[in-house]
């Protein structure tokens, strides 16, 4: 799928749903639990299961990025199954310590 | 992304923690979710939602009413005159003005559709109110009047994704814990107010308002309702600093102060650091065109400056280091890119970076960098140092000279409670420099011996050749010295 910052996916396999912050230039396959993560609007298709062994599932509020593919996503609703791209677990993106300035 | 999205999350992960807070009034995440959208139907049919008036929940609830029906939010300055603020209405097209009671049955008189706020609160507080959060984050979601200071205001479009990316970029979600309030007072028509109310929202911290800015009310508020943080502009420092001088109290509860919005004098920051040992402080440099902070200076710098590193020191002075996620240079007169330790025009790029204004052309570069019309230099560790607006420099004889230079000299005389520095016309030198100075109380000085002193700090070329003595200087509400108005007023009387 061919990505698009603003774009909101969700899950075929659990609760989860993500926004996509940065996109890289090409296509890529993002899912979520062994199963593409989802346009608005699309349905599951029937079949799909969460596979465990993938890791845990996205925390609200935390991104999750490819930093070498240039891809980053924000969980906007915590799941279960782990999210991918092309197969690769997306690493959850360490806070950064800035200083609050408001 | 849309403004929405951000409250959505709020509410997915605590819908019953207070959110905003005025008196004792207060709105949960999930109260103002619903509440926007239920108000939203005010707005139907109008082309942007405008509001007039302090702190209040109006605000928070207006910014995300505004956001549910698809149109920008315009926070005006409750300050202006009725003939002002129509003047910046009429533009917007058949905007909803959200008003308090008089200013609103004013508005009306003048053809403007109206509603009061009391009620506009009220219909969100019924709430019941529900929707689809939108997609679109191309939209604008504010139009924010910037402080013109230099020039008539312009109308800065804050589009959903660049207070977007600025929250995500700057703060982790629910990252506050359960105890924590900020206190907020900057205005509402002002970028610190709207930057406070979405990045606090998003920590999950308690946003508690005063209507309006008061020292002793401030000082109050952050005893009695255990205010762990807060942001400040340095006028109200100065002010605040007077209260807590007076009572020896302090403030146990407060654990982080930001402040920025303008130039801070180097005496009232070394006297909150003195009257504040424990509070983490923070100054931020922002631009109502960049979505507010684009660089701060952090604790760690505040703390090394406390423990007497000299060049901690010198860097109080300064907006400390550029976040991440921006970029600046700082270019020469013909577009170069300076080195470090050359001043010039500050430019800016990023996400959150705007740049843009209601009906007049953007000027970013076909790169997408904005230029700031501020000058100021970076050192060789990256820390910005803001000089001043481009506008008032102050060019004698071909030389290049930033009145806060000269500012900050007058102001470590004992005498010298307040001053402005600003560019007089010369026949012979083109500009030269005037400082017009307010005395302390009790305190007796004159010209001949001020320009003594500067010139004991300042090149000759630096050291103002008039120096006039006024009983006060204009300053915005949000503490930014009216220089085009000193300098007008200068001119007028010679």
């Amino acid at each position: 799928m061919k990505l698009r910052p603003g774009q909101k996916l969700h899950s075929a396999v659990c609760d989860a749903q993500v926004v996509v912050v940065k996109a890289p230039s090409g296509a890529v396959e993002v899912g979520c639990g062994g199963a593409p993560l989802l346009e608005d609007g699309q349905q599951p298709e029937g079949g799909a299961a969460l596979d465990p062994s993938l890791g845990d599932g996205p925390l609200l509020g935390k991104r999750y990025a490819d930093d070498d593919l240039g891809l980053e996503l924000l969980c906007t609703r915590a799941g279960t199954g782990a999210l991918t791209v092309d197969g690769r677990p997306l690493l959850v993106k360490g806070a950064k310590p800035l200083p609050s300035s408001d | 992304m849309n403004l929405l999205l951000l409250l959505d999350m709020v509410v997915a992960g605590r819908a019953d923690d207070v959110a905003v807070q005025v008196g004792d009034e207060r709105l949960t995440a999930g109260e103002l979710l619903a509440g926007a959208w239920s108000a939203a139907e005010h707005v139907a049919g109008a082309s942007a939602l405008a509001y007039v008036g302090t702190n209040g929940l109006a605000f928070p609830v207006g910014l995300f009413a505004a956001a549910a029906a698809g149109v920008p939010f315009v926070p005006l300055n409750y300050r202006l005159s009725e003939d002002q603020l129509h003047d910046l209405l009429t533009p917007l097209g058949d905007t909803l003005v959200v008003a308090r009671g008089d200013v609103a049955a004013a508005l009306a008189a003048r053809g403007h559709r109206v509603l009061d706020a009391a009620r506009f609160v009220a219909t969100a507080r019924a709430g019941g109110g529900a929707g689809e959060v939108p997609a679109d984050g191309e939209g604008a979601a504010v139009l924010l009047y910037t402080s013109g200071t230099t020039a008539a205001p312009k109308a800065a479009v804050l589009r959903h994704r660049h207070l977007t990316s600025y929250v995500i970029g700057t703060v982790e979600f629910g990252a506050a814990g359960p105890d924590e309030a900020v206190l907020v007072s900057v205005p509402p028509y002002h970028v610190a107010g709207l930057a406070n109310l979405l990045s606090n929202l998003y920590l999950g911290r308690r946003i508690v308002y005063l209507a309006q800015f008061d020292a002793p009310a401030w000082v109050a508020a952050v005893r009695g309702e255990g205010i762990t943080n807060a942001m400040v502009v340095p006028t109200m420092l100065a002010r605040i600093c007077e209260v807590l001088d007076d009572d020896g109290v302090g403030l146990p509860s407060l654990r982080a102060l930001s402040y920025g919005g303008a130039r801070t004098p180097a005496a009232v920051l070394q006297r909150v650091m003195a009257l504040l040992p424990d509070v983490e402080l923070t100054n931020a440099y922002g631009l109502t065109e960049t979505s507010s902070t684009i660089a701060v200076l952090g604790p760690d710098d505040h703390r090394a400056a406390r423990d007497g590193d000299p060049a901690a020191t010198a860097r109080l002075s300064s907006a400390g280091r550029v976040l991440p996620t921006v970029e600046v240079e700082v270019r020469g007169p013909l577009g170069e890119t300076l080195p470090a330790g050359e001043p010039g025009e500050i430019w800016v790029r990023g996400e959150q970076v705007s740049g843009e204004y209601a009906g007049r052309e953007a000027p970013l570069d076909a790169e997408g960098w904005f230029p700031t019309r501020d000058r100021g230099l970076l050192d060789a560790d990256g820390y910005l140092f803001i000089e001043g607006r481009t506008d008032d420099t102050i060019i004698r004889g071909g030389e290049n000279i930033a009145p806060a230079e000269i500012e900050e000299v007058l102001m470590q005389h004992p005498g010298v409670a307040q001053c402005a520095v600003v560019g007089v016309p010369d026949d012979v030198w083109g500009q030269r420099i005037a400082a017009v100075v307010v005395p302390r109380p009790g305190a007796t000085v004159d010209a001949a011996e001020l320009q003594a002193f500067a010139r004991r700090s300042l090149r000759g070329s630096k050291a103002p050749e008039l120096v006039t003595f006024a009983a006060s200087l204009p300053f915005t509400e949000t503490g930014k010295l009216l220089r085009r108005v000193v300098q007008a007023d200068l001119i007028a009387a010679s």
